[in-house]
């Protein structure tokens, strides 16, 4: 399959076949340059009754994809798409005009004045959103419309393309099986480590959704060692890894088990509640770094090392931490705001994060979710990150490995 | 042979070269009026004397190619699908046409606006099949829709040669499996279309191609074509039908001949319907 980007689908029907107007219509199109790729075809089953092809047609440039849909549409092949997409202005603040185009997370494309335009921010579950002048298009959530704001409506004038059509072959072509407790996890865990060398070789960020047994499993010394060795740039968690993370930092345990010899402590059930005490008083992680408070751990690292995080609240959470955002939105928000760049994603051991950071991750970011729960993964994909592969393993084995395959010298 | 066969002819009063559409029209180079009568005359003649029932078309002022009735639209038993001309200089024949039809009873349909189809010019049946030409006049648009319209299997083909712009010129099915051709009009994908499905293709040597021995009329075993196509005339003997000559050199000067100067009425006698 070419990676041509310049697309357009075009269809034929009659009888292309005996009139051999198909073969010379593909003839036509290699012949100049370009590729096809047959997405649906109908023969007729009587001698009279006629076909139907619809042919996607790609080339290097919009001049060659031009010359091209010209010559074959004196053929017969006529584009399927031959109006922009419509729009309504929203009427109300924080919801779309009904009819509204909901999107998903593969690569979209609007037609604008008869050009098509990328979807910038493409992320699923929301809305079209066309600037003003007509000529660009992004995702918008539902809750940031604003009166007036252009909408797309309708499925006219907007076409998306699969993830298996985008030429990324090279990576993650094994995700197609399901997840699986019962498969050697070696392999799968090698090819993460390679996905996420080449997603870093390639200058874009890895991101870590990361739950509170990484700590309680004793992984993150793990993770700290992948933030130090540049294979972690952005972090999104609860209350409950940071607060757990800083626990062993200033007491050793994890939620009062001492991660050195896996017992409770004693009193080590107030600990975590402590530290989220602790921490309150200084004001947040980060003044509790630059006091030298906070020498340790995956909290410590990212202050140390320029990793944003953003930390997002739930109904059950102690304390919680100053940097905890409690408003959803708000929390949504900031995540959004950190997605552009990241090529890959890491999730271990959360099911709530997990999902939330799926939904807002556009379908060509490769995710590799580990957690001991197979449901969790199953989920996941269920939600529509198809692009997930998943491993059931805890937190620290996993890590483990992964830290000692990225280290193995190619 | 059909029954009763009926054929729309015009007589050429308005006949001449007064605009250039295809690469035969040459303005400079004008008919001879009474001469044009006089072949238009035996033409008609030689239909009549072959038991045809030969319909007139009233000419009018104005439109000097109007006596091209073949490209008025195609028949299909009671239906008449008006032609959309390319060149407006033809468009205004078609309100004339229309009437016509319309007043002899046949249902007069339409194609959409935007395609391009000049009538029996690019369209002819041979055996249950459409043989379509397109991309100098008709366009392959306009042929599928009919083909829809009707529920009948059309094949288009490409033209590819500007002195064969209509398939007429270059194509004329003799009875459901025969048919004469001349294979420089056609693409390589057309030629096979035509071989794989016409049993008996004889080709037309350029010489006689270029007098337009393509543009024929077919009434029953009889070939009627114009003058100076001996070779033809002998092949359509070995298949044992009949050529008579009937010079229209006046009416090449516009890129037509026999076979544009008739459009018939009850249906081809290689159309199988």
């Amino acid at each position: 399959m070419s990676d041509a980007r310049f697309v357009e689908e075009v269809e034929i029907q009659g009888h292309i076949i005996d009139s051999l107007l198909l073969p010379k219509i593909l003839d036509e199109i290699l012949t100049r340059g370009g590729s096809y790729e047959i997405r649906d075809i109908r023969i007729g089953k009587k001698q009279t009754d006629p076909s139907y092809a619809r042919i996607q047609v790609r080339a290097d440039s919009q001049e060659a994809l031009d010359d091209i849909l010209d010559q074959i549409h004196d053929h017969g092949a006529v584009p399927t798409h031959v109006a922009d997409c419509e729009t309504q202005p929203a009427d109300i603040a924080g919801a779309y005009p009904e009819g509204f185009y909901c999107t998903t997370n593969f690569r979209t494309q609007v037609r604008l004045q008869g050009e098509w335009i990328d979807v910038e921010d493409q992320e699923m579950d929301c809305g079209i959103l066309i600037d003003p002048e007509g000529a660009a298009a992004r995702c918008i959530p539902m809750t940031q419309v604003q009166v007036g704001d252009r909408i797309v409506v309708g499925r006219r004038g907007v076409r998306v393309f699969p993830i298996e059509q985008q030429g990324r072959k090279e990576l993650f072509e094994f995700m197609s099986s399901a997840v699986s407790s019962e498969k050697p996890k070696g392999v799968t865990v090698r090819e993460i480590a390679q996905a996420m060398k080449r997603t870093k070789a390639a200058g874009e960020k890895i991101l870590a959704v990361l739950g509170p047994a990484v700590v309680h499993t004793g992984g993150s010394e793990l993770v700290c060692r992948l933030i130090r060795e540049g294979y972690l740039h952005i972090l999104f968690a609860g209350n409950a890894l940071a607060t757990h993370d800083m626990e062993q930092a200033f007491y050793g345990t994890s939620l009062g088990i001492s991660l050195d010899r896996g017992l409770p402590a004693e009193e080590g059930h107030e600990h975590h509640l402590r530290t989220i005490n602790r921490i309150r008083r200084i004001g947040g992680i980060r003044p509790a770094v630059e006091r030298g408070i906070l020498t340790s751990g995956i909290m410590y690292e990212c202050v140390r090392h320029g990793i944003p995080y953003v930390l997002a609240g739930s109904i059950r959470d102690d304390g919680p931490i100053p940097d905890v955002i409690t408003d959803t939105l708000a929390a949504q928000a900031e995540m959004r705001r950190h997605i552009p760049g990241v090529g890959m994603c890491l999730m271990v051991a959360t099911t709530l994060h997990s999902i939330a950071t799926g939904n807002l991750l556009p379908a060509w970011v490769k995710v590799a979710c580990i957690d001991i729960n197979p449901s969790t993964v199953t989920k996941l994909m269920d939600r529509g990150s198809v692009q997930t592969i998943g491993i059931v393993s805890d937190a620290e084995p996993f890590l483990r490995s992964l830290v000692s395959e990225l280290n193995r010298s190619d | 042979m059909r029954p009763h066969p009926r054929i729309l002819m015009c007589p050429p009063d308005h006949y001449g070269i007064e605009y250039e559409i295809n690469p035969w029209m040459n303005r400079s180079l004008g008919s001879i009026r009474a001469l044009a009568f006089q072949q238009w005359q035996r033409l008609r003649d030689t239909l009549t004397s072959l038991g045809v029932q030969v319909e007139i078309l009233p000419p009018q002022p104005g439109l000097p190619d109007l006596v091209f009735t073949a490209n008025a639209g195609l028949v299909y038993r009671q239906k008449f699908f008006s032609s959309r001309f390319r060149h407006d200089v033809r468009a205004r024949e078609t309100p004339y046409f229309d009437a016509w039809f319309a007043a002899h009873g046949f249902e007069v349909v339409h194609l959409p606006e935007d395609y391009f189809f000049e009538g029996a010019g690019d369209a002819l049946f041979c055996g249950d099949a459409l043989f379509a030409g397109y991309r100098i006049r008709s366009d392959v648009h306009g042929h599928q829709w009919i083909g829809q319209q009707l529920g009948v299997r059309v094949l288009p083909l490409e033209l590819v040669n500007p002195r064969y712009y209509h398939l007429d010129t270059c194509f004329c099915p003799l009875s459901a499996t025969e048919a004469i051709y001349f294979p420089d009009a056609f693409d390589p994908y057309g030629k096979k279309v035509l071989q794989s499905h016409v049993p008996t293709l004889l080709a037309v040597v350029e010489a006689e191609a270029a007098r337009f021995g393509c543009n024929a009329v077919v009434v029953g075993k009889t070939v009627v074509h114009n003058t100076g196509c001996p070779r033809l005339a002998e092949q359509l003997a070995q298949r044992g039908y009949r050529s008579i000559e009937v010079e229209l050199d006046e009416f090449l000067k516009a890129g037509g001949s026999a076979k544009c100067l008739t459009l018939r009425l009850d249906g081809e006698e290689a159309a199988v319907w």
